[in-house]
């Protein structure tokens, strides 16, 4: 039917996409760059040295600008909820909307109330209040990403919550277990160690552009050092909670880590792709084409990745399709027709409990309410057609999550590079480090795109895992409609998009206001050594 | 003793305040639609540009949190109406997302489309965010086409798995075809723009604009009470969608929200309290050439006239969402709101919002201890 056609789908999946996207070009600087200009902050409050103040303004303008686009991404997100995804909202509203509120009135009213502190108090209140309301700013952005990332880790691994056949709904019956559940934590901490890395990246790399052109090589030192701090705590950070995140996968969302790695036959023992190729004539899960063109593997390290056992057994898409391999709990995993038979079972008795109930019969109702509980886990299965359907697309999955995991691993190293050369006194004299700095901060943007990609198409077909499939979360609005929005958010978006780097880059151009007594090269060792 | 009814009434009360709020907060939309017309020469615009500018994220986040708030503890509303009214909603969040660059790029270089632009784009969100706001709610009172089935998610019916569906395809812009939408929605867009002058009158430090403003709180007051006076009148004489409280059946009752004030004596009382402090904080502004406290009763005014606004919408068995075409389908604050789990957690964190309208109110305080001039604007350097 034309109302739930597969394009009204993709275009609401693309139209969310799109703004996710867009939010997480401006997002993860702001947040970042809150943590780095507040300890140059600190910085200054402690020592007095104005130049540590111009240095903290200076990186405050660009967070300023990045801020607003920020938001302005962010309120389109919080609404598409409800306008391009109604059934989820009443699906599971009742737990998925309390951190949105939360987020709300305990985090943005905090980071919007210092935020005007921070930039129009510096000549009306203390030192010392400034200071605190710029800690309270990056508090309160990195408590966003807190609420928002529970909101978005429980979409994957629903906890806390028992379907309620009356009111057609899952219900919330344990908060503390959404909001403390591991996938959440991991996520919340891997996603702010990603922004804090890449301002770093950032901050090093606009910073390196000063020493090429040998401009306020004095403040850009001052920021180089506090960068490469941020940059490499963060990176090495995301590593480990990188490899939480993989641990949670595997246990959670097997699918999406054979996707992420294109392991169509599971294995024992089975390795980790550090670099390779898909075979692009693989069209189907079970058409025995070899998967890959070329790989190489890093032996054992994706089951003890995934299961911290070498030898563990890593299932791969056929397997979880098929079924009938051992569950880490012990159990033997169902296969995709069993789930959805399952599925189908648990649908049609919420069927028949809702009419047992409207006619009265309530021992019938008790009886379907049974059949219902006991098949619920396979709920959305019901939903699905065929096998196809529950693979998410693999090539996109699995490049994505290698291109985040090789850059990642990169920057380790680019971090590490600057720390010697930055101990040698030598940061700025060195300029081929300054170039890689400098067109490193591309590579932070797509490392940040490629993480919510593998996170996001990952885990298709599901907007609730095994619960609520993308087809059957979304608005009941023609396909026409979708396509006219989209359109005018992309245009607006990209419009504010050309628009804020222009401005960032001019802002960029014309540098820090810093006091000119200070700045030249001569200044350049004393400085280093502060 | 905490009963479920009970939370769903405080939450219902919670959204209501938040309501109230975020209309008051609407004056920085009010200014920026008058940002032409009261502001004459660039230096006059730029100072009312950063006076709304030092506002501007209060009214965003408190939109953002009404949404935020409104999905936790009616999630029905949110899948109902933002899935359904779906135009009404975007074209709404359009003119926010144009908002929300608009301060921060105006007056910075390449900001490729010029400060015309900009200032369009607050001007935008100015007339049609406050028009829209106004419309939306107004069809609290007037009815929407949708129907809701929450056991259509088994997919058996003719919809598909489809729980609310909007029966109109112009998707919420039809409401634009009651007149009493309309008076909302102009009522709200001449209240912001008379709260923006009573803020001016107070905040700004430049008597020309100050003198002006006075003038514009007589031109956009006398619209404003017009309008509001044509919707409520009507409104109470209307027919209302009233709740069996026995059997919850949804039936249309000649006079309802007249008889929700007159059965609920406190609400009627608080909203003439409201409607008294919103006419004395523009008569005292405009006939007494000193006072430039009229903001401040004003504003309270509002929040508590709008606040009993939904309250009367939601409270005393009425259907808050009504649905025009299937009653039974209408959405109440029993039938639509979140389990008594969540809305006993939330209620908790509720708990936080006086300390964060005390440090609210702190910041306020801290940057505003005397008024905005053009002098102010030099001396900053993050002056837009």
């Amino acid at each position: 039917m034309e109302l739930l056609s597969v394009s009204a789908v993709n275009w609401s999946r693309a139209q969310f996409a799109l703004t996710a996207g867009y939010h997480w070009l401006f997002v993860p600087l702001t947040i970042g760059l809150a943590l780095i200009m507040s300890v140059m902050e600190t910085i200054y409050v402690r020592t007095g040295d104005p130049k540590w103040k111009s240095t903290a303004k200076f990186w405050q303008k660009i967070f300023g600008i990045n801020f607003a686009i920020g938001i302005a991404t962010g309120i389109i997100l919080e609404f598409q909820f409800g306008t391009n995804w109604s059934n989820y909202s009443w699906f599971v509203g009742d737990i998925f909307g309390a951190p949105l509120a939360i987020e709300g009135i305990v985090a943005f009213f905090l980071e919007a109330t210092f935020i005007s502190i921070m930039f129009f108090g510096w000549n009306r209140v203390s030192k010392n209040m400034h200071l605190a309301s710029t800690w309270l700013v990056t508090l309160g952005a990195t408590l966003s990403a807190y609420w928002i990332l529970v909101a978005n880790a429980w979409m994957q691994y629903p906890v806390g919550m028992e379907f309620n056949p009356d009111t057609v709904r899952n219900e919330m019956n344990d908060f503390w277990a959404v909001i403390s559940s591991p996938i959440a934590v991991n996520k919340f901490l891997h996603a702010v160690f990603s922004c804090w890395g890449f301002a770093a990246a950032f901050v090093l790399g606009v910073s390196s552009w000063y020493l090429l052109k040998k401009r306020h090589q004095d403040f850009a030192l001052k920021s180089i050092k506090v960068g490469m701090i941020v940059g490499l705590s963060g990176f090495v950070l995301l590593a480990v909670t990188g490899d939480g995140s993989g641990h949670e996968v595997a246990q959670k969302q097997p699918m999406k880590l054979a996707a992420m790695e294109g392991l169509y036959h599971g294995k024992e023992g089975a390795g980790l792709i550090a670099v390779g190729m898909l075979n692009p004539a693989k069209q189907a899960y079970n058409d025995r084409v070899d998967p890959y063109l070329f790989k190489m593997e890093i032996p054992k390290l994706l089951s003890l990745l995934g299961y911290r056992d070498a030898n563990a057994f890593v299932p791969g898409i056929e397997n979880i399709i098929d079924g009938g391999y051992t569950l880490p709990d012990g159990t033997v995993a169902l296969s995709f027709r069993e789930r959805k038979e399952r599925g189908e079972k648990a649908i049609q008795a919420l069927a028949d409990y809702k009419t047992a109930t409207a006619e009265g019969r309530l021992d019938d109702a008790a009886q379907h309410k049974r059949i219902l509980d006991e098949n619920y886990a396979h709920f959305g299965y019901g939903y699905l057609e065929s096998e196809a359907d529950l693979v998410p697309d693999v090539p996109l999955t699995f490049y994505t999550f290698h291109l985040m995991v090789i850059i990642g691993c990169y920057f380790i190293l680019f971090f590490l590079i600057v720390w010697y050369f930055v101990h040698k006194k030598k940061m700025h004299t060195e300029r081929w480090l300054q170039y890689v700095a400098l067109w490193s901060i591309p590579l932070a943007y797509i490392a940040g795109q490629c993480g919510w990609a593998v996170a996001e198409m990952g885990r298709q077909p599901w907007t609730i895992q095994d619960v609520l499939p993308v087809q059957t979360a979304v608005s009941a609005v023609a396909t026409g409609n979708i396509v006219a929005t989209f359109i005018l958010f992309a245009i607006i978006f990209t419009g504010m998009l050309v628009a804020e780097v222009t401005i960032m880059v001019k802002q960029i151009k014309k540098g820090p206001d810093f006091p000119p007594e200070v700045s030249g090269s001569n200044r350049l060792i004393e400085i280093d050594e502060d | 003793m905490i009963t479920y009814e009970f939370l769903q009434n405080y939450w219902w009360f919670i959204i209501s305040l938040l309501g109230g709020l975020l209309v008051f907060l609407l004056f920085v939309q009010g200014g920026q639609s008058m940002l032409h017309s009261l502001g004459r020469t660039e230096d006059e615009k730029k100072l009312l540009v950063n006076a709304l500018g030092r506002k501007w994220e209060y009214t965003f986040t408190t939109l953002v949190t009404f949404g935020g708030a409104f999905f936790a503890s009616f999630p029905l509303f949110y899948s109902t109406s933002f899935g359904g009214a779906y135009w009404v909603w975007m074209i709404i969040l359009f003119c926010f997302v144009l908002q929300a660059v608009s301060y921060e790029f105006q007056s910075k270089p390449g900001n490729i489309f010029g400060k015309g632009t900009y200032r369009a784009f607050l001007f935008i969100n100015g007339v049609l965010g406050t028009f829209l706001l106004g419309a939306a709610v107004a069809t609290f009172f007037t009815g929407s086409e949708f129907t809701v089935n929450k056991g259509n998610i088994v997919g058996l019916g003719d919809a598909g798995p489809v729980i609310s569906q909007w029966q109109n395809p112009l998707h919420g812009i039809e409401a634009l075809g009651d007149a009493r939408n309309w008076f909302l929605g102009l009522a709200v867009l001449f209240l912001a723009r008379t709260l923006a002058s009573l803020f001016f009158v107070n905040r700004l430090n430049h008597d020309i604009l100050v003198d002006r403003s006075r003038k514009f709180t007589l031109y956009n007051g006398v619209p404003f009470v017009v309008f509001f006076l044509a919707f409520l009148i009507w409104t109470l004489v209307a027919d209302g969608y009233a709740v069996n409280p026995e059997t919850k059946v949804v039936f249309l009752e000649p006079a309802k929200y007249l008889h929700n004030f007159l059965d609920m004596p406190l609400v009627l009382i608080v909203f003439l309290l409201g409607v008294v402090g919103v006419l004395y904080g523009i008569f005292a502004t405009v006939f007494r050439p000193e006072y430039n406290k009229g903001i401040w009763f004003a504003g309270v005014g509002t929040v508590l006239t709008v606040t009993m606004l939904f309250l009367v919408a939601g409270y005393n068995h009425t259907a808050y969402y009504p649905s025009s075409i299937d009653l039974q389908s209408s959405l109440t604050v029993q039938n639509s709101s979140s389990s008594e789990f969540t809305l006993g957690v939330m209620s908790i964190v509720s708990l936080l919002v006086p300390f964060v309208l005390a440090y609210i109110f702190y910041a306020w305080r801290a940057l505003e201890k005397k008024s905005l001039g053009l002098d102010d604007l030099q001396a900053d350097e993050h002056s837009y």
